[in-house]
């Protein structure tokens, strides 16, 4: 019995070590390597002035309005939440119609960052999930890529509200 | 007991060459515009093909490429043996939904974007084996269902990397027969699944390129071939940096492919239609062969071919956990109908 075990746990070990092998067989690290050196260089500049001049046209189109809601004799504060409001809608809109993929793949960052792309990553799901119902789809996938964005956003603004409220 | 029809480590010789009596491929718009428009049968213009889902245009694809095929050739579901058939949906329900429209005996297969050739494989050893007269093998892709399952949603605004690649939307069906003439399959080369360690779900080619190259060496050492017996040695979908990829490990292995070595990632789009690294899916490698790979060994162009379908075993839940994606790729020899 002890010898029959024995024999078996040496058999284990040995296929253990046969797998083992077996995956090894591509040697990983020196893979990397290779694949770096084929791999496109990113066009980091290109991509870096493209932002900024997206980036700009968006923040520029809200200074617009902005001015226009405050020469109208809106409050600084009321015209704030009214341009916010209108810029979601114009980043919902523009997501809608199939626009705002193609600025952002253009524009990077210059495009996601602004509330116009918070606008399309809630619309965007919601849009491609209405198959699936208004409940599991619509209504749950809405939030799967802006989801993360609120809840690191709250946990964020509740620690600078902390350290506001201890430290002023 | 019959001789084993192995050859080597992992070669298949067929004894009696199954028969490519025909293969039909339909394709969306995007593949249509290019350079290989004119060698698909039919090229959609609505990626809905006029139904109220993407999935549902995927499957009509599928049942639709099928149907052409049968149709073609005089045959109803009811004469084909067999059906070999997979997609990249999950749990491959596309291909299910296709067979339970077909009614024809169902094999369902998933093996990525090498799920073409793994049906070929499969489909070509069935008929050497005597268990069939007529055998179907078939495939399909999405571009949007694809994007919509592994990756964002379509009009997410995304900047997508250099090394990504486009799903090719459209859908291919072969008929293989024990008799007939055309274009027939000799060899067939299993391959075996390689893990580079690439982690990256935007580098595909990368992750497959090790499993592309192991299973040429492979049928090379084991058919006592060289490179110059093939017109062309093609892979599935490595793009162009899986490509390149390939060439240097391969010449590190001691073979030189640069002369014959060729994607259907790469041929099936024009480099200015904003693909990054090629086409990739399903469709990819069934499309281009269905069309324009068989087109050119029908008109005597090339004598011979090594056609090698790539696959990246990756699932949305293994790349959000972190894990590697290894890969594979299948080989499949095809030869230009003798000419007497």
């Amino acid at each position: 019995m002890t010898d029959s075990n024995n024999s078996h746990e040496a058999q284990g070990k040995k296929l253990k070590s046969q797998v083992k092998q077996s995956q090894q067989q591509y040697d990983q690290q020196e893979y990397q390597t290779i694949v770096k050196k084929h791999a496109p260089k990113k066009p980091l500049l290109k991509n870096c002035a493209s932002a900024f001049f997206v980036g700009g046209i968006i923040t520029a189109i809200a200074q617009v309005f902005f001015n226009l809601f405050s020469n109208a004799g809106l409050l600084e504060r009321d015209a704030n939440t009214v341009v916010v409001i209108l810029m979601i809608f114009s980043g919902a809109f523009l997501t809608g119609i199939g626009v705002y993929d193609r600025i952002v793949k253009f524009g990077g960052a210059g495009a996601i960052v602004p509330i116009t792309g918070f606008a399309n990553s809630i619309v965007a799901p919601a849009m491609e999930f209405k198959r699936e119902g208004f409940i599991f789809g619509v209504a749950s996938k809405m939030f799967s890529i802006a989801g993360p964005v609120l809840v690191y956003g709250f946990i964020t603004s509740i620690i600078v509200g902390l350290v506001a409220f201890t430290f002023m | 007991m019959s001789q084993l029809k192995k050859i080597g480590e992992r070669t298949l010789k067929f004894s009696i060459p199954p028969v490519i009596l025909d293969a039909r491929s339909i394709v969306g718009p995007k593949e249509g515009e290019g350079p290989l428009g004119d060698t698909f049968d039919r090229v959609i213009d609505d990626m809905y093909f006029g139904e109220d889902s993407w999935e549902k245009a995927e499957r009509k694809l599928i049942e639709e490429v099928i149907k052409m095929m049968l149709e073609k050739n005089n045959l109803a579901p009811k004469d084909v043996d067999f059906l070999f058939s997979g997609d990249l949906l999950n749990q491959t329900i596309t291909s299910n939904f296709a067979a339970s429209t077909l009614g024809i005996p169902y094999l369902g297969l998933y093996g990525a974007c090498s799920t073409m050739l793994e049906g070929l494989v499969l489909a070509s050893m069935v008929i050497d084996g005597g268990f069939a007269a007529k055998v179907t093998a078939a495939t399909s892709s999405h571009y949007c269902t694809a994007e919509r399952q592994f990756r964002f949603p379509t009009e997410q605004g995304v900047q997508k990397p250099m090394t990504s690649q486009r799903t090719v939307t459209g859908a291919a069906a072969f008929l293989l027969g024990n008799e007939g003439k055309g274009p027939h399959i000799t060899h067939a080369t299993v391959g075996k699944v390689i893990d580079g360690g690439i982690k990256d779900a935007a580098n595909l080619g990368a992750a497959m390129a090790p499993a592309a190259v192991d299973t040429i060496v492979t049928h090379l050492q084991d058919t006592g071939r060289s490179v110059k017996d093939y017109d062309l040695i093609v892979t599935g979908d490595l793009g162009y940096v899986g490509h390149s990829i390939s060439l240097d490990l391969a010449s590190e292995k001691g073979f030189n492919i640069s002369g014959v070595f060729n994607d259907c990632g790469i041929l099936i789009y024009n480099p200015d239609q904003d693909t990054h690294s090629g086409g990739s899916g399903c469709a990819c490698s069934g499309v281009v062969v269905a069309g324009h790979l068989l087109d050119t060994l029908r008109k005597g162009k090339y004598k011979r071919i090594l056609v090698v379908g790539t696959g990246a075993l990756l699932s949305s839940t293994s790349i959000q956990q972190g894990e590697t994606i290894p890969g594979i790729g299948h080989g499949l020899v095809i030869e230009a109908a003798d000419p007497q």
